[in-house]
């Protein structure tokens, strides 16, 4: 149960635009001629907020099977870069596993990348109940934009801000955490670069693949020292000596 | 509607097995090792810093830079959750603060078109 509530907690962040997004897309799916049924199936299976409101825009167009398989793929390719990070953490979760990884959105990515579990808090069961919670808020969001949508009296243009104005606080908490600041900076510069030279749809695959090349390129000095703060002692850092140190998530 | 649900559960399909794809591919790669390359548990430390900002980039990409407003609404908004941030580190004030504004903004001063 502390548990639980330790998971809900950490969701509130995200409520407001899963709730704001789903709702949009019910609405889209709506007005597209849809039933509810539509919006609640592409909830439970789909899970991907940006990509289910390109969807409604294929369908409407019957777009071919091959060009909705190739938009998924890059309006989604990001996620290919976060598994990366939950590996090790995602495996010791038996049954769980596979649920752990389909359903790692980039706002679960954000949560589970920078929390901090109390010490009388299941780790692995908190990130399970994050993951369910959120998935629920938004598969009930996508049925209640197709159900109720038309009926919000209040125009909620902007609350999806609410989802950049988040990220940019785990950016902030991450920055204050961690002892190099060269990751961070990274992603900064290649985003910005790609983005200036490739403009904003096509930006972002370009940005993270250099950032994982930039980034391996600097493994020599970023994993040298005490910048990365080894859990374990520290041998002399060469490179080959790297392979032992575990470092602080 | 009923002649073509045969092609919208195609096309959901279709969606939802590539979205799955996309997330499932670093397991599929290295899930099955009993040891992460060195690499690529370095990779899982720094890579979340990079995308997170990469991810702050791609939310606001749409803003339009090159005519009025010039991006002040999502400029001023985002100041004002580092700024918020910064001063209360309380992750709901800074969204509350930030996306607030920002409403406000497009509503007001910022008013883009009708």
């Amino acid at each position: 149960m502390k548990s639980f509530i330790f998971a809900f907690k950490q969701t509130i962040p995200v409520l407001f635009p899963y709730l704001f997004i789903g709702i949009a897309f019910g609405v889209l799916m709506d007005e597209a001629g849809y039933t509810a049924g539509w919006s609640l199936i592409s909830g439970l299976f789909i899970y991907a907020g940006s990509m289910q409101i390109v969807m409604v825009s294929l369908l409407t167009a019957g777009a071919s099977l091959g060009t909705i398989a190739m938009m998924t793929f890059f309006v989604n390719a990001r996620h290919i870069f976060y598994g990366l990070a939950f590996i090790e953490r995602f495996r010791k979760m038996g049954r769980k596993y596979p649920y752990m990884v389909v359903t790692l959105t980039d706002e679960v990515y954000s949560i589970l990348c920078n929390i901090k579990y109390p010490v009388d808090v299941d780790a692995r069961q908190s990130d399970f109940y994050i993951t369910l919670i959120l998935h629920l808020v938004w598969i009930l969001s996508c049925l209640a934009g197709a159900l109720f949508g038309q009926l919000i009296p209040y125009d909620l243009t902007g609350i999806e801000f609410s989802a950049t104005a988040f990220f940019i606080t785990v950016c902030m908490n991450q920055w204050k955490s961690m002892n190099s600041h060269w990751p961070a900076l990274t992603g900064l510069i290649s985003a910005v670069v790609f983005y200036t030279i490739l403009g904003p749809n096509q930006f972002i695959l370009p940005a993270l693949t250099l950032s994982v090349l930039v980034l391996i390129m600097m493994k020599p000095r970023l994993t040298a020292g005490q910048k990365m703060q080894p859990v374990k002692e520290c041998k002399p850092a060469s490179i080959d000596g790297a392979e032992e140190i575990i470092y602080e998530y | 509607m009923n002649t073509n649900w045969i092609s919208t559960i195609e096309a959901l399909a279709v969606v939802a097995l590539v979205t799955i794809f996309t997330r499932a591919l670093p397991f599929l790669f290295f899930g099955g090792k009993k040891k992460l390359p060195d690499t690529v548990s370095y990779l899982g430390t720094v890579l979340p810093a990079a995308i997170m900002i990469i991810l702050v980039v791609f939310c606001l990409r749409n803003t339009i830079l090159t005519a009025y407003p010039y991006g002040l609404a999502e400029l001023l908004s985002v100041a004002a959750v580092i700024i918020v941030h910064c001063l209360r580190n309380n992750v709901f004030l800074s969204i509350a603060a930030g996306t607030g504004l920002y409403m406000v903004l497009i509503r007001t001063l910022f008013l883009i078109g009708s």
